[in-house]
């Protein structure tokens, strides 16, 4: 049965301050889930995740037992890494999840290390997030000392080692390969893929890397079954979504819903609504990274393949009459991304919150490949000149930010570069008003 | 060059100690190199900011070439290569990214710049002022971080309580190394 608002599973111990100790997990459920896993063969808990549909709730939504799959069975030495760098703009979810529930991470961890026959497993927290660190370090060090972390867990024969290791200030970093690299000590600049990390990772050994909220799911799957877990959620997504809302809204918050809601009812029903009484005018559905919905495409649900494929949603253009090609054909809507909503009301300046996107992405560039180093430097100024209007923007311009962003999709190592083009083309696509009327006021 | 004879800082006993326990944590790596990031955290803690006689100290210690130490100190944002705020000092990280924008992120900014004295980006020995990229704080937008504390739902009038609680009880991120 689809899960219904109010299922909360990685969200239900938010607000109990003694789930943060060991003892108080313990007393709530906490590492029973564990001890069934490890009665368990890795192969079945791997079926298990394969049967729950869970998809990674990083960014891209890849199917977590097809990627756990990738590992090659003759590997001698696995490593599971957790992504903790939680950093894209809107999405504050991973950084409350390690706060209220370190254990629920930890007990993923290792049940999934197991799944993996990982034995030295690392989390990467944001160097940033200082609380939290403090919160996972002492977490990890009680897991250590009542067993069932160290050379051999619960008696069981099993060794399972977490370490955790704090970035210092990169957003790049949240990208897997980057984040490997920062792990092993480089700076952190992407890798070419293939080989993909669960083939060739850190150390130069098989690695899986998932996100904080993905594996907290993964005690769930393991206690009650991955047909159950793929039954609360739609379509080829299992589980619950958490979202983070936060812009003009009246209730900012993170919320743990059911896959299939929609983003009316998000803001309408649980965000009681836009503020000031206002109407929306733009929706970011999935950290910055993603392109906007307009007032019009608020009836999909934020599950990832509607925002993927659903035609209410309509294409990003490259120009007027030309449609942004993902490869084959393939129209570009939307994702679901990280979770990461951003309401923007009626009164919102489009050009001047779109510079203000392209700024963070021009800072962040790690500088590695051309087209993202020198096109978000672009992308930036140029939009500035735009959103300041009357005598800065030129004719033309319009044309110019689409160009530059076209020129950068596609064309680098990471991510990253569609994550700068994707919103730049996404906003001309469906606000292009806005951003004429900057230039035209100087005409006048 | 003469780069034995120019380095004069240490690393305290309790530091090498950390330094020690977190080399032995990554044993399928061929050098000490995982733990540049944690050993500049460090260096950075103790003497305030990464000179270049710290991230030569943090080359020796862990047997890693200081061009490397150099290319990764320079990386990330969080090290400070230039001397400024002390260690016991608070850094503001304000966010300005797009959710702390829409609900008047650089009115809070500015309230900072001008309570302060300085300009985002300085320092003096008891503040400095960074303003920050999303600092995953969105519920309570606008945001500040400043060591293990958030300032949450700022708005301009309330820059001067912040200030004034910081004055008291500062949060400097060298606690947390």
């Amino acid at each position: 049965m689809p899960a219904a608002i109010g299922t909360k599973l990685v969200t239900k111990r938010f607000g109990d301050e003694r789930a943060r100790t060991i003892a108080g997990y313990e007393a709530t459920g906490g590492y029973a889930m564990l001890k069934k896993a490890l009665a368990m063969k890795p192969d079945d808990i791997t079926a298990e995740v394969k049967a729950s549909n869970l998809r990674g709730r990083g960014g891209a939504g890849f199917a977590t037992g097809v990627k756990w799959g990738f590992v090659p069975k003759d590997a001698k030495q696995v490593h599971l890494v957790c992504n903790a760098d939680e950093s894209e703009p809107g999405t504050c979810k991973d950084r409350l999840l390690v706060y209220w529930d370190p254990h629920l991470l930890i007990e993923g961890m290792i049940i999934s290390a197991h799944a993996l026959r990982a034995v030295h497993n690392y989390i990467y927290i944001r160097g940033e997030m200082m609380r939290e660190y403090v919160v996972l370090a002492k977490a990890v060090e009680d897991a250590y000392a009542k067993g069932y972390l160290g050379k051999n867990i619960l008696g069981t024969g099993i060794e399972c080692h977490i370490t955790v290791h704090r970035g210092a200030g990169a957003y790049i970093c949240g990208e897997e390969t980057a984040l490997l690299n920062s792990l092993e000590g480089l700076r952190g600049q992407p890798r070419l893929k293939p080989p993909f990390p669960a083939v060739k990772g850190l150390f130069g050994n098989p690695t899986i890397v998932n996100n904080v909220e993905t594996l907290m799911n993964v005690p769930f799957i393991v206690d009650k079954g991955g047909a159950w877990f793929n039954e609360l959620g739609m379509g080829r997504s299992g589980g619950t979504r958490i979202v983070c809302v936060s812009g003009h809204v009246n209730k900012q918050g993170v919320f743990e819903l059911p896959m299939g809601i929609t983003f009316r009812q998000i803001i309408d029903d649980v965000c009681g609504g836009v503020w000031k009484g206002r109407k929306v005018k733009a929706v970011i559905p999935g950290g910055v990274s993603m392109p906007p919905l307009d007032e019009h495409e608020l009836d999909v649900p934020c599950e990832f393949d509607a925002l993927m494929t659903d035609e209410r949603i309509k294409p990003v253009m490259v120009r007027p009459g030309q449609q942004f090609d993902l490869g084959g054909g393939r129209a570009l809507r939307s994702m679901a991304g990280s979770g990461g909503i951003v309401v923007m009301d009626d009164q919102t300046d489009i050009p001047k919150a779109t510079w203000r996107i392209m700024k963070f992405f021009a800072h962040e560039s790690c500088g590695q490949c051309t087209p993202c180093r020198e096109g978000t430097g672009w992308l930036e100024k140029v939009s500035r000149r735009v959103a300041a209007g009357q005598d800065h923007a030129k004719e033309g311009d319009l044309e110019l930010l689409a160009s530059i962003a076209h020129g950068i999709a596609g064309n680098t190592i990471c991510a990253l570069g569609d994550a700068a083009a994707w919103p730049m083309l996404g906003f001309l696509t469906k606000f292009r008003g806005d951003f004429e009327l900057k230039i035209r006021r100087k005409a006048a | 060059m003469f780069r034995n004879v120019l380095m004069s800082l240490e690393f305290s006993a309790e530091a090498q100690k950390k330094i020690a326990a977190l080399c032995e944590r990554y044993p399928d790596s061929a050098t000490k190199q995982p733990v540049v990031l944690a050993a500049l955290h460090l260096a950075q803690k103790e003497h305030g900011y990464l000179s270049d006689d710290a991230m030569r100290l943090v080359a020796k210690t862990l047997d890693l070439p200081y061009a490397h130490v150099y290319g990764v100190a320079t990386f990330y944002t969080m090290f400070r290569l230039k001397a400024g705020i002390q260690p016991t000092g608070s850094t503001i990280r304000m966010c300005t990214n797009i959710s702390c924008m829409l609900r008047g992120g650089y009115e809070v900014l500015e309230a900072f710049e001008n309570k302060l004295g300085l300009k985002r980006g300085e320092s003096n020995g008891k503040f400095q002022l960074v303003e920050e990229e999303c600092i995953a704080a969105c519920e309570f937008a606008p945001c500040a971080l400043v060591g293990t504390k958030y300032f949450h739902d700022l708005t301009p009038e309330k820059v001067g309580e912040v200030i004034a609680e910081l004055e008291r009880d500062p949060h400097p991120e060298a606690e947390v190394v």
